[in-house]
């Protein structure tokens, strides 16, 4: 009995909240841990040398579109920096989380980094994957993360369908029969990015994979750059990574201004400079150009510009019984 | 059974209301909100959602698989047990104690571990895709060994991969996958409820067997069965329904592909990704729903051979 | 002393081995060895091969970098958070197990299959669906209880108590599932002659019952704590993986992972398997105990026949 009392009050002890000093709560996709654990410190740094005051940004990493659903249950995020904006757009709509104007409130819609998705390939190229036909091939087998549960798969399914429409002129039923035959050339479907990577890497499975720039470029000098290259498609797509200030958060706990001076650092040429070292593409075009050599030029296209924006593309393409739903059931 | 006798013990209301309500408090109320959270659809909606044919195919993987992991564990759970209760051989604590590893050690872990094993560069995956050069180089060594020339050994070595290369067989990333880490993750349950009836035993039960001529397996088949049957179908009842909800472990060496090898908790995860609360819970409740009643009929099939039992004892 | 204590082992040897030496409860030689070959490669293709795996990965890079992956601070702070997990939730489960044990083995009435039903269904809650269930209840955003929790300010999601809860839950039926089969296969007779005899409720339950069910209830107990530090799925729903807070161990060997720090993850997905070692401490500690007991008793017999 004296177990359970003191079990039971020790439950109740880690329930009441905790007292702390300024802190910041940064909830973010998967892949931006490494970007993270340099821009943390670099800020704390700036704001103690303004403010005079110390400051500790606490994160939270995993697949985008469970951490927006986990800020929307309730999970305390004083900013949101996601890789897909319908994961920042759902805060506006559950809850209010967020001001609808959220695209608004920073430069470049609110994106501080692009990506691109790319190839990589083993060493030597030797199935000679150049381009998205490729791909297609039969013969030929790409690592692809799961599109309904990665944002990482749903921009490689968005960048194949898109580059075929513009290579057939907007004719969707090729570009259909083009994105199916990529799939049927996907051997395994994994939940997460990282969990692609690993396939391809460690099981040695598949002649592609597809990933983010930034990604392959971190397997290279992680998992061994003699083993792996990475290769452009002619066309490929741009993915812009929104951020966000979470408003009913940072007035709870009245860190708004502490937040908004997190996300507005992400602009800034210091922070811009940390981003590029991690292989995002800046903005800031004096760090564009002193990082130009690790970013080759690649013609791109947005979902916002060639595939009538996420809302349209969640709808046609990712809901249940959707294309991409049709496409795998019928492979 | 029928003229029971009055209980004696004490403290049936006291231990069966802390049961309900502790049972209310942690399961039930929380299990509730899945049903009111379906509850938010229509009844043709709710039916739309649960017998999309992807939906089902994952029914059939999950459900099917399960059992099989199930009864394959009790089969070789029940060896086991029977084995760390009743022969001594080198190792047996360590063995004893490993067997509690798969709940230790994280799903995730474990499918990780199990995926780099049956890979086809893994361990186990290397032999089992292609088992043709390895039977060929270890019969034409055999050969060698035995005083045959090393050019016919060469030959048998080619010949034996020749004639065994249709018949690789592939684990991670296919269902057999999911087998695997499913055995993996139910394996403690038979064994853990197996082994303590065992080592209850009474040697005197199976002496008095032997001694009214009973041969070993009649005495295991008349005797011993009907007091583990209990146990092992509680085992197995438990080693199912790990199974069913089990997604940290499969999901690493599934394969994921539609229609083929994609399990009903995945679906309920992609549903989560579209932030559908609503169709997660509805393939949620239907999955309850069949667990609960699998469940069921295995409890009191549980009940009625231990009833049985006692019956023939007393 | 030393006599004693070679008593002691030879003792304890005959005790193991009782089933073998006797000619009533011996196989046959063939099937004694097929079933121990077959029983084996089973448990070493499904258990000891993936343990393998797991320390291979661990120590790749060396015992140093296991070393510092294990005295992380993030590491330690999940290794506690671990810790204290289990330790709410284990007694918890304990008490509860005992209790619908007794009542479901010993006493008989109607709707019994269905509350063992119930009790075992947790189990077959898919981990992710009981995280879900959770903040179903408890989001302080669209939460049952939500205006409750913002009113006192009081966060369970997200924070410890939300992973103590899916804790509790997924390691629910354990302990009770144990004991269960166990105190059914024994009946009741030994309880009601000790009552009738004027035995106490209590001191029948400590006298008689618990020591008929101790090896159960061991196991449960190492079943229930083990499934409560290794739980993944479910506790990764209400956790928020905010890092050095709320990361329990296994969140944390998945994080480890996912940033491609394949030996340090496992490193501390090893200090998991190792509880494994913990059984079997445990076990000859308790075998030891009881040992000495029924030694004693036997002394005592021996010296007042």
């Amino acid at each position: 009995m004296r177990v359970l009392s003191l079990s039971v009050s020790l439950f109740l002890l880690l329930a009441l909240p905790a007292r702390a000093e300024l802190t910041l709560l940064n909830v973010s996709y998967d892949v931006s841990r490494e970007l993270y654990k340099d821009i943390n410190p670099a800020f704390a740094a700036e704001w103690q040398a303004k403010k005079g005051a110390s400051i500790t940004i606490n994160q939270s990493h995993g697949g985008s579109s469970k951490q927006a659903l986990s800020v929307a249950a309730g999970l305390e995020a004083d900013v949101v920096t996601m890789n897909q904006s319908p994961d920042i757009d759902v805060l506006v709509e559950r809850g209010a989380l967020v001001a609808a104007d959220w695209k608004r409130r920073f430069p470049h819609e609110s994106a501080p980094y692009t990506t691109v998705s790319v190839f990589l390939v083993r060493k030597g190229n030797p199935k000679g994957i150049k381009d998205w036909a490729d791909l297609a091939r039969p013969g030929v087998s790409v690592i692809v993360p799961n599109p309904k549960t990665s944002g990482n798969g749903r921009y490689t399914y968005l960048a194949a369908w898109g580059q075929a429409l513009r290579k057939h002129g907007n004719d969707a039923a090729e570009a259909r029969k083009f994105v199916a035959a990529l799939f049927r050339n996907v051997p395994v479907l994994d939940g997460g990015g990282r969990g692609a990577t690993t396939t391809f890497t460690q099981r040695d499975i598949g002649d592609a994979l597809v990933t983010f720039e930034n990604e392959a470029a971190l397997i290279a000098d992680e998992l061994g750059s003699d083993r792996f290259e990475v290769v452009y498609p002619a066309l490929t797509i741009e993915a812009a990574a929104p951020v966000a200030v979470v408003d009913k958060v940072v007035d709870k706990r009245g860190t708004r201004e502490a937040a908004t001076a997190y996300l507005d650092f992400l602009f800034s040429p210091t922070g811009q400079r940390i981003i590029a070292r991690h292989r995002f593409r800046p903005r800031y075009p004096a760090v564009q150009k002193q990082f130009a050599a690790r970013f080759p030029a690649v013609a791109t296209f947005t979902v916002e510009n060639t595939l009538g924006g996420w809302a349209a593309v969640q709808k046609t393409h990712f809901a249940d019984g959707g294309i991409y739903d049709q496409i795998v059931e019928h492979r | 059974m029928a003229r029971r006798h009055k209980n004696v013990l004490p403290g049936f209301s006291l231990t069966l209301g802390y049961t309900l309500l502790y049972l209310s408090l942690i399961v039930l109320i929380p299990l509730a909100a899945i049903f009111v959270k379906s509850a938010e659809l229509s009844p043709a909606e709710f039916w739309k959602i649960v017998s999309a044919p992807r939906v089902v195919a994952s029914y059939k993987v999950s459900f099917g698989l399960s059992l099989a992991a199930a009864a394959i564990n009790s089969v070789f759970g029940l060896m086991l047990a029977w084995s760390l209760v009743r022969y001594s051989f080198p190792g047996k604590k360590l063995v004893d104690a490993l067997v509690d590893l798969p709940f230790a050690l994280p799903t995730a872990v474990a499918g990780i571990a199990l995926t780099a094993l049956y890979a086809g560069n893994g361990w186990l995956g290397k032999f089992l895709e292609t088992p043709g050069p390895f039977i060929g180089d270890t019969l034409s060594s055999l050969w060698l060994l035995f005083g045959g020339e090393a050019d016919s050994a060469e030959r048998l070595a080619e010949s034996c991969a020749e004639t065994l290369a249709g018949f690789g067989l592939k684990v991670a990333y296919t269902p057999l996958g999911i087998l695997v880490a499913l055995i993996f993750i139910g394996l403690p349950f038979v064994v853990r409820t197996v082994q303590p009836i065992l080592e209850d035993l009474d040697m005197e039960l199976e002496e008095a067997a032997a001694s009214l001529g009973a041969r070993r397996w009649q005495t295991f088949r008349h005797v011993l069965l009907p007091i583990l049957l209990p146990a092992l179908l509680t085992g197995f009842a438990l080693a199912f329904a790990r199974a069913v909800g089990e997604y940290g472990s499969v999901i690493f060496i599934a394969g994921n592909i539609p229609l083929v090898s994609e399990i009903t908790p995945l679906m309920i995860i992609t549903k989560l990704e579209q932030y559908d609360y609503v169709g997660a819970t509805a393939v949620a409740a239907v999955m309850l729903m069949l667990s609960f009643v699998l469940l069921l009929a295995v409890n009191i099939l549980q009940a009625w051979s231990s009833r049985r039992f006692r019956r023939g004892r007393g | 002393m030393s006599a004693a204590s070679s008593g002691l082992l030879r003792r304890k040897r005959a005790r193991d081995t009782r089933f073998e030496n006797s000619a009533a409860t011996r196989e046959a030689p063939w099937v004694k060895r097929l079933t121990l070959c077959f029983s084996l490669l089973f448990f070493g293709v499904f258990l000891l091969l993936p343990l393998i795996v797991v320390f291979a990965e661990a120590l790749r890079k060396g015992l140093e970098a296991y070393w510092a992956a294990i005295v992380d601070p993030d590491a330690l702070s999940a290794i506690k958070l671990t810790l204290i997990t289990a330790a709410i939730a284990l007694p918890l489960n304990l008490l509860f197990g005992v209790a619908a044990a007794w009542c479901i083995a010993k006493f008989e009435f109607r709707g019994k299959q269905l509350l063992t039903t119930l009790i075992d269904l947790p189990f077959s809650v898919s981990p992710v669906i009981a995280g879900l269930v959770f903040v179903l209840l408890f989001s302080t955003q669209h939460g049952w209880f939500a205006s409750l929790l913002e009113a006192g300010d009081v966060k369970v999601i997200f924070a410890v108590p939300g992973i103590v809860l899916a804790t509790v839950f997924v390691t629910f039926p354990f302990i009770a599932r144990e004991l269960i089969p166990l105190m059914q296969a024994q009946g009741r007779e030994e309880e009601e002659a000790a009552i009738v005899l004027g035995a106490r409720g209590w001191q029948t339950f400590w006298r008689v019952t618990l020591p008929n069910i101790k090896w159960g209830l061991l196991y449960g107990v190492i079943l229930c704590n083990a499934r409560a530090m290794g739980e993944f799925g479910a506790v990764s729903v209400v956790s928020g993986h905010i890092r050095g807070m709320t990361n329990t161990m296994p969140l944390y060997v998945e994080i480890l992972y996912n940033e491609y720090n394949f030996a340090a993850s496992f490193a501390v997905a090893s200090l998991l398997a190792l509880l494994a070692l913990v059984t079997l401490v445990v076990k000859t500690w308790v075998e030891w105990k009881a040992e000495q007991t029924l030694d004693l008793n036997d002394d005592e017999q021996e010296e007042n026949p």
